[in-house]
């Protein structure tokens, strides 16, 4: 935290664009090239080679692998974003698992840390982790075929029920192990991913993979609330990591997923081309949000509580019966998640413009308690459904984090 | 700011490496009586290895990399190496033949690794040949090694198996190909 913090620190003062460019070589090259940097700022009239040379880096930040907890999940989100789920090659039995679990976690503890991976055929690529994080997640195929008795199996490791609004198409459905990697840079996540995979090769076969960005590190302060694809603040309304509410919320306590949580994995298509036929107020009023800021439209301010009892002149609610924050939010507290969202921008075909949307991810203790109830609530009625489509769905069981020496998923394989 | 904000990990290899204390004419490497030369600390003593790794093969021949250190005053010199995954272990160079092309083959004396030097053994490079192994070397296994110095001291290590496209060095003597596809 205190590199990040240092980082920020930096980019509150402003980094010039040269000073950014010299950070990055001096860095690079070494001290040749920070001669030549100072000499060549100096000629421009500012800087000095030990203030070009104290720029932080974004890619040398790192976030810790071993903990109670796998990261990637409280981790600050990183820009970006590669979920990949895997399935089992059909011999894969309980000890296969174990070592593919003991090399892919030995893996990521090292590339996390901008080490090479044992046999990284490209080193090099790993000294940038640029706060990378891998989180493994078991799909109920897994579980199954790893554990000893089948009473491991969560009752909600299971494909979530059949909602009105799902479209699934079976490429983006389930898997029994995924993998997310998250990085500050788009490169880094590549290797990892490239990496982790050659290790699973012999045990697994691709499902599927989806990508999906936020704002590039630094562009934004950190901690802003997402914007989704059609412009909105998405996620303000999400427990803040380490507190109590979502340790309450995200945590199993027990079992051999105790210390880990759940993870559903929603792709949500968004139809740019309808939701632009959609005036201002229009798009205001399906969210019961501003546009602006995120504001309830009862408020001012993003975070401020919406009054869902007051009403318009004539009467009517100011945030209406069908809007999104209306129907996601529950009388009953406990039927709250953690939102972990990325967004996607495939390439558009035919006559299309974009194909894009949302790759919803939510951390939740309790699938079924948590989760179904508050999505069947938006199945029955949202006006956002008139825009987006789930295209796609998987729930995994995320085991919770390991010691140096152990491995992710030991609680159900060892 | 070149400097990485954390220290490298090696969960795998340092969790199981075992050093062993010298033992002079012993060749039970679990002993770990002290050695009975003259000399403070032998070469066993002197040494760790980091990050060692095998390659997966189902049979015949492999090799294992990583990187030997020795962190005493004197040289070291690695003679011999035994490992629990092959029957027959030898220590290789790779160097370029007459024709050209690059070959691996046995290091006349072994590998000898400087005082406060260590030794990368890498594919395309020095390396642990397993020339017949004992049965199929899977991604995630773990593989014992023991390096026997010229000073009759040993040291033991764990590599883990990793699966890798790599490391298909023409063998000089058989112009076998160790790779497994």
């Amino acid at each position: 935290m205190t590199a990040r913090d240092q980082a920020h620190e930096h980019g509150r003062g402003g980094p010039t664009r040269r000073q950014l460019l010299f950070g990055g070589a001096v860095a690079g090259i070494g001290a040749v090239a920070a001669i030549g940097a100072d000499t060549l700022a100096r000629g421009q009239g500012g800087g000095s080679a030990s203030t070009e040379a104290e720029q932080a880096l974004n890619g040398d930040l790192t976030v810790p692998f071993y903990g109670t907890h796998q990261a990637g999940v409280e981790t600050p989100p990183q820009a970006h974003a590669t979920l990949i789920a895997l399935n089992l090659r059909p011999e894969i039995g309980r000890d296969d698992l174990r070592r593919l679990m003991q090399v892919l976690s030995d893996d990521a503890s090292r590339l996390s840390q901008g080490v090479a991976a044992l046999a990284d055929s490209e080193p090099e690529l790993a000294h940038v982790p640029a706060r990378l994080t891998v989180t493994f997640g078991f799909g109920p195929e897994l579980v199954r075929r790893g554990a000893a008795d089948v009473s491991a199996l969560p009752s909600w490791l299971r494909p979530l029920p059949a909602f009105g609004v799902d479209r699934l198409e079976e490429a983006w459905n389930d898997g029994d192990l995924l993998i997310q990697v998250a990085a500050d840079d788009a490169f880094t996540v590549a290797h990892a991913q490239r990496m982790l995979l050659k290790d699973a090769r012999s045990f697994t076969t691709v499902r599927w993979t989806q990508t999906g960005f936020r704002r590039a590190h630094g562009s934004e302060k950190s901690g802003t609330t997402m914007r989704n694809l059609f412009g909105q603040v998405d996620g303000t309304v999400n427990p803040a990591p380490t507190t109590e509410d979502f340790d309450g919320l995200v945590w199993i306590t027990d079992g051999w997923l105790a210390g880990g949580t759940s993870m559903v994995v929603r792709r949500i298509s968004m139809d740019l081309d309808t939701w632009d036929r959609l005036d201002r107020s229009g798009r205001e009023q399906s969210t019961g949000r501003l546009l602006s800021n995120g504001a309830p439209l009862t408020g001012t301010q993003e975070h401020d509580e919406p009054d869902f009892e007051a009403t318009t002149a004539i009467g009517f609610p100011v945030i209406a019966e069908f809007s999104h924050i209306r129907r996601a939010r529950s009388e009953d507290t406990s039927q709250r998640i953690f939102r972990r969202a990325y967004n996607y921008d495939d390439a558009p075909r035919g006559d299309q413009v974009s194909t894009s949307g949302l790759l919803f991810v939510s951390f939740q203790a309790d699938v079924d308690a948590q989760f179904v109830p508050l999505q069947r609530r938006l199945d029955d009625l949202d006006l956002l459904n008139e825009w987006t489509t789930p295209i796609g769905s998987a729930v995994f069981a995320i085991p919770p984090g390991c010691t140096e020496g152990g491995y992710i998923g030991e609680t159900l394989l060892a | 700011m070149t400097a990485r904000l954390t220290t490298p990990t090696v969960a795998l290899t340092l969790a199981a490496l075992v050093v062993l204390a010298g033992c002079s004419s012993n060749d039970d490497t679990t002993s770990t009586s002290p050695s009975t030369s003259a000399s403070a600390s032998s070469a066993g003593d002197a040494v760790s290895i980091d990050d060692a790794w095998v390659k997966a093969a189902d049979s015949g021949m492999s090799a294992a990399f990583g990187e030997i250190k020795n962190t005493g005053t004197e040289d070291v010199t690695v003679v011999s190496v035994t490992s629990s995954a092959s029957s027959m272990v030898e220590l290789h160079e790779t160097v370029e033949n007459e024709t050209g092309a690059m070959v691996m083959r046995q290091k006349d004396g072994g590998f000898t690794i400087p005082a406060g030097g260590d030794l990368v053994l890498g594919p395309g490079a020095n390396h642990i040949m397993l020339l017949d192994l004992t049965e199929p070397l899977k991604a995630g296994d773990e593989a014992t090694f023991t390096l026997t110095f010229s000073d009759d001291s040993t040291v033991e290590f764990t590599a883990p198996t990793k699966d890798y496209s790599g490391a298909n060095e023409t063998y000089e003597d058989s112009e076998m190909d160790m790779g497994d596809e």
